[in-house]
């Protein structure tokens, strides 16, 4: 590991303006990634800050609805907060789908949002890495694959998003509450993450020196009744060969409104927005469901040794919305 | 590049000069002679080097030393009171719950962590009502507990180790 300087960060001005003048600072916060990839020399930044203990670490009520998230926040307390367990059960059941309890205490709101893929050739210094080090390759086109992407790849990278979290903040509607040198802006967390295309390096709109001071929640009636599944290699602590998260409201056996996003195949935090507007308006059937998840995939790029995760992803997505479905007639 | 670290463990304040990138593993370990906690995978996959920080469990490995200045460290090894074993230590010992014991420590850390997390009514991944009390049968334990791992495989004796000090 490379030696660094480090500073406790008092106030979110300060800790902005302190990263921002130095090219070769980043922010810190749990540090659950971010440590690891400090051993395996993935990153050698010279000097850390550390934000762990700004006072973001509250979920709050937004006036008119929906709920503010300080970017602080622990994953464990996120997902047993009464207000999360109560209106954004699909938000709760993703965050306990992640990890382990140890590292729930420990990872924030916005580091999991930044946690970096765990593509093998990426996390192997070794490797060719167009993510790591651009222009040097994808060692992962000739590689194995079994948790690799098949939405939003490129020829230049394969590599998935691997947050739970985020799959279902994004099926959600969340915005990102960015604070940089300017002040403070906002970003749909569905346009945060960027797609690989020939920069994998550049993997969110974030400039250098912004950080993440909440992630804000619209009120959404429908996601009481929400759901998350995650399809694993094993019982649990596993990232998602394939997940969905999704809230559905049915009359009449009429779909009339839909969120559904998908984990463990996209290059980022997966809307699925071609199937949601294939099911608005359509019978909530099983026949509708597994359609609109084919109109999802259609554009996706399977390896060999990831084609499985198509039939996978439909039949996860049926078996969700099925049973939002059946709930929702109970 | 050194930097100040004040903390308690196991009950004991100690104050020492740290390189920045030392973990709280290695600071335990190398520099205060505390081997309770154990370095499996260094990198967040095992669960051996479990510790308490400020009562809720954690991975020492993961953890900057520098970061946890002011921060009170509970090992397995400063959960005994004088020559009393901790409930959850005592459980072990009554049901085997344990063969080489390497991963002992990490397990009897996050074992008394997530107890607590189930007195705070957490649910996990397993509970179908997110909203109901926890019943920690067997598939809660094994899920709240996956993030040990035990390579002699000790895990049926730990269940039933946990379920015995979850009913102490």
């Amino acid at each position: 590991m490379k030696p660094f300087a480090y500073d406790r960060a008092t106030d979110a001005d300060g800790a902005v303006a302190t990263v921002t003048a130095d090219p070769d600072a980043m922010f810190v916060a749990g540090g659950t990634n971010l440590v690891d990839h400090l051993k395996l020399g993935l990153v050698t930044p010279e000097h850390l800050v550390d934000v762990s203990r700004l006072p973001l670490d509250q979920v709050t009520e937004r006036e008119g609805g929906g709920l503010r998230i300080g970017a602080t926040v622990r994953n464990a307390d996120l997902a047993a907060h009464p207000l999360v367990r109560q209106l954004y059960p699909v938000l709760s059941h993703a965050l306990l789908a992640g990890a382990s309890g140890q590292l729930r205490n420990v990872a924030t709101t916005g580091g999991n949002l930044l946690q970096r893929t765990r593509c093998a050739y990426f996390q192997d210094v070794t490797a060719a890495c167009n993510k790591r080090d651009p222009g040097s390759g994808c060692a992962a086109l000739s590689g194995w694959t079994r948790y690799h992407a098949i939405l939003g790849t490129s020829s230049d990278c394969l590599a998935a998003h691997p947050s739970d979290m985020a799959v279902a903040m994004v099926a959600l509607d969340a915005e990102v509450v960015v604070l940089g040198p300017d002040g403070e802006r906002r970003v749909a967390l569905e346009h945060f993450h960027r797609l690989p295309g020939d920069r994998p390096d550049l993997e969110t709109v974030l400039e250098h020196g912004e950080l993440i001071t909440a992630v804000e929640i619209p009120p959404l009636a429908m996601a009481r009744r929400s759901a998350y599944r995650k399809v694993r290699d094993r019982a649990s602590y596993a990232f998602a060969l394939v997940s969905v998260a999704a809230a559905l409201d049915v009359q009449d056996g009429v779909v009339r409104d839909v969120r559904l996003a998908l984990g463990g195949v996209g290059t980022r935090p997966w809307r699925a927005r071609v199937a949601e507007e294939a099911l608005v308006g359509g019978p909530a059937t099983e026949a509708a469901f597994a359609e609109a998840a084919r109109a999802e995939l259609a554009a996706a790029s399977p390896t060999d040794d990831n084609a499985f995760k198509i039939p996978m992803t439909r039949s996860t997505v049926v078996a969700v919305l099925s049973g939002l479905a059946g709930e929702e007639t109970r | 590049m050194e930097a100040d670290l004040t903390w308690r463990v196991d009950g004991v304040e100690h104050t020492l000069a740290v390189d920045t990138r030392t973990t709280v593993l290695d600071a335990l370990r190398d520099r205060l002679g505390n081997t309770s906690p154990k370095k499996g995978c260094d990198h967040g996959q095992c669960g051996a080097c479990t510790v308490l920080v400020d009562g809720r469990r954690q991975l020492s490995c993961l953890g900057l030393a520098v970061a946890h200045d002011g921060s009170e460290i509970t090992t397995a090894a400063g959960l005994v009171d004088g020559d009393e074993l901790h409930p959850v230590q005592q459980a072990f010992v009554d049901h085997d719950g344990l063969q080489c014991g390497y991963c002992t420590p990490g397990q009897v850390c996050s074992a008394v962590g997530m107890l607590d997390e189930v007195k705070a009514g957490h649910p996990s991944a397993v509970s179908d009502d997110l909203e109901a009390d926890v019943e920690l049968d067997e598939d809660e334990i094994r899920e709240r507990m996956s993030g040990n791992l035990c390579r002699c495989g000790a895990y049926s004796n730990i269940v039933a180790a946990i379920e015995e000090a979850a009913r102490a």
